[in-house]
């Protein structure tokens, strides 16, 4: 456990140099888009249908947002900061030649990443306690939820930047995996709204279920069996992560 | 009393990629307090075998002890005791000179103090001080192989692994880096280190092996390798008209023995003034001529009928 500490210890002597700017962002951005989407838009859409599920645009969106903010984040964490350790700074090739393993490795990264997370979601939390959306002490395991969730996408996708010769994928990656989900996974509108095989699509991703249980618990509204599902689609998705990263890295490390 | 155990001890050690074999069963022992070398062209196996002896490259098969141990089942408790310099800077270029050795003892559990204590003064050991607060990236080749080698020794390492720590550096960078290699051998540590420059071997190596497309092809000192391998001394010949008929056999009688280099003969004797004399009698009019002491670049030109650097 020490080991995988240090390995903690290094990400955060890095973002020491540069933490002022990433707080920055992650405190404006869910401003804005609260401000853009859940006022400015949100006020035609509760004057057009009333809300969206029973609740005001703003509502209904923030939660959504919260959990697609996790996955972004996850996102950038676990690909290029993964793939200049791995290859271009090969800064993991200086770790192993210390009591360092891959396993130590694998979990400091993911104590980093958790930790992060954990700062993104706690200012956009803050935010939504700006906008007056959470309605409960409760509201607030919305963002552990949220966290859980960008876990669930740092796993896997952590192993598939182990994988990688270049950056090129992760592009792809961007383009074609993490927008269509932060468009289509529920954030925006309900996925009762997308055509029958898109949901089910929709229902196989982490993202779906993330949104579902960061909505459920800000706006304090959990369904018993759905919850359960949802948190076991998420763990599903990081446990697996896990042991597929653990596989690629030591290919890749360990040769 | 006891001989002490070697502190690497390698038996028809193996590595293989797949099908090809990178490494074919060598054998070899590191005494401590040794200066270890392996010499060989690019390919030859010898960062598969250093990558074996750091315990970050499982051995395909035969036995490899390091500190008495085996890498596959102790290697964390291995890694603990040894220092690595690689053969490409993994220096993070995100911190800065004096944080990247701190970061590094870290690694190696030491507390934060103890760490900046042992920072500071590999700093001045290499020195580096003056630059401790500056970013990485702009320094110089050699003070990033200096820092790099700072960093494998934050830990005190009992054996330092060096993959070609000169590669690539000016000449007064080299021999900075000599001498402090040479200090630290004074101070007991085991050095075993790969490189393709002759004079790097002769200058830091006790024993050596000449390593040639995966196997080792000869053993022993710098000087008993010349001794066994080439003649007291060479002169090198170079003809303006290259290769005039029968040119090579002729020569050939008036010494010991002859390599014919795209550019130049290489005549083996143990006189080399002597030898010259003897070609100017017999009416070749080289266009010049050199007369040297064998190196061991000699030796692996004999062993394998190549040159190390191309």
């Amino acid at each position: 456990m020490s080991a995988a500490l240090r390995v903690f210890e290094h990400n955060f002597l890095v973002y020491r140099r540069s933490w002022r700017g990433s707080v920055m962002v992650s405190f404006i951005s869910p401003l804005l888009f609260l401000t853009a989407m859940g006022i400015g838009l949100g006020s035609l859409v509760n004057r057009g249908g009333g809300g969206v599920a029973g609740l005001p645009y703003l509502d209904f969106l923030a939660p959504g947002l919260l959990a697609t903010t996790a996955m972004q984040t996850a996102t950038i964490e676990a690909t290029y900061p993964i793939m200049a350790k791995v290859y271009w700074e090969k800064t993991y090739e200086g770790m192993l030649a210390t009591p360092i393993r891959v396993r130590d490795l694998l979990a400091g990264e993911m104590l980093w990443i958790m930790a992060r997370l954990l700062l993104v979601e706690l200012l956009f939390f803050a935010v939504m306690l700006i906008f007056r959306i959470p309605r409960s002490l409760e509201s607030a395991l919305s963002i552990i939820a949220a966290v859980l969730t960008g876990l669930a996408f740092a796993t896997p996708i952590l192993a598939f930047s182990a994988a990688q010769k270049n950056a090129s994928g992760f592009a792809v990656l961007q383009r074609f995996v993490i927008m269509p989900l932060f468009l289509f996974g529920g954030a925006f509108f309900p996925l009762s709204r997308l055509p029958g095989p898109l949901q089910a699509v929709a229902w196989l991703t982490p993202i779906s279920h993330g949104v579902q249980l960061t909505r459920g618990l800000t706006v304090g509204h959990l369904d018993a069996g759905a919850t359960e599902t949802d948190l076991a689609v998420v763990l599903v998705y990081l446990v697996g992560g896990l042991v597929a990263a653990t596989f690629t890295l030591r290919r890749r490390l360990v040769n | 009393m006891e001989p002490r155990p070697p502190l690497i001890l390698a038996r028809n050690l193996t590595k293989r990629f797949g099908d090809f074999s990178a490494v074919s069963g060598i054998d070899f022992e590191v005494a401590q307090g040794e200066a270890f070398g392996f010499l060989g062209p690019n390919g030859a196996g010898k960062t598969s075998t250093m990558r074996m002896i750091g315990c970050v490259s499982p051995v395909s098969s035969g036995t490899l002890r390091i500190l008495g141990k085996d890498p596959a089942t102790h290697g964390a408790q291995i890694r603990a005791r040894i220092g690595v310099v690689p053969q490409a800077d993994t220096l993070d270029m995100e911190l800065t000179v004096r944080e990247n050795l701190i970061i590094y003892g870290r690694y190696f559990d030491l507390t934060y103090t103890e760490a900046a204590r042992r920072a500071d003064e590999l700093l001045e050991f290499v020195q580096l001080g003056e630059r401790a607060r500056d970013q990485v990236e702009p320094l110089s080749g050699g003070m990033k192989r200096r820092l790099t080698i700072a960093r494998a020794l934050i830990n005190e390492p009992a054996l330092l692994l060096l993959d070609e720590p000169t590669t690539g550096l000016d000449p007064q960078a080299r021999h900075l880096l000599w001498d402090r290699l040479y200090r630290l051998k004074q101070g007991g540590v085991t050095l075993v280190l790969t490189t393709h420059y002759m004079d790097e071997a002769e200058q830091l190596c006790d024993r050596l092996v000449v390593m040639d497309q995966s196997r080792i092809v000869a053993v022993g000192s710098p000087r008993d390798l010349i001794d066994r391998y080439a003649t007291k001394e060479v002169l090198e010949l170079r003809f303006a008209d290259g290769n005039e008929e029968g040119l090579a056999g002729r020569l050939e009688r008036l010494g010991d023995r002859l390599e014919a280099l795209p550019d130049r003969y290489l005549l083996y004797t143990d006189d080399g003034d002597e030898a010259h004399a003897a070609v100017v009698r017999a009416g070749f009019h080289p266009e010049s001529t050199l007369v040297r002491r064998s190196t061991l670049e000699d030796v692996f030109l004999r062993l394998t009928g190549r040159t190390l650097v191309e």
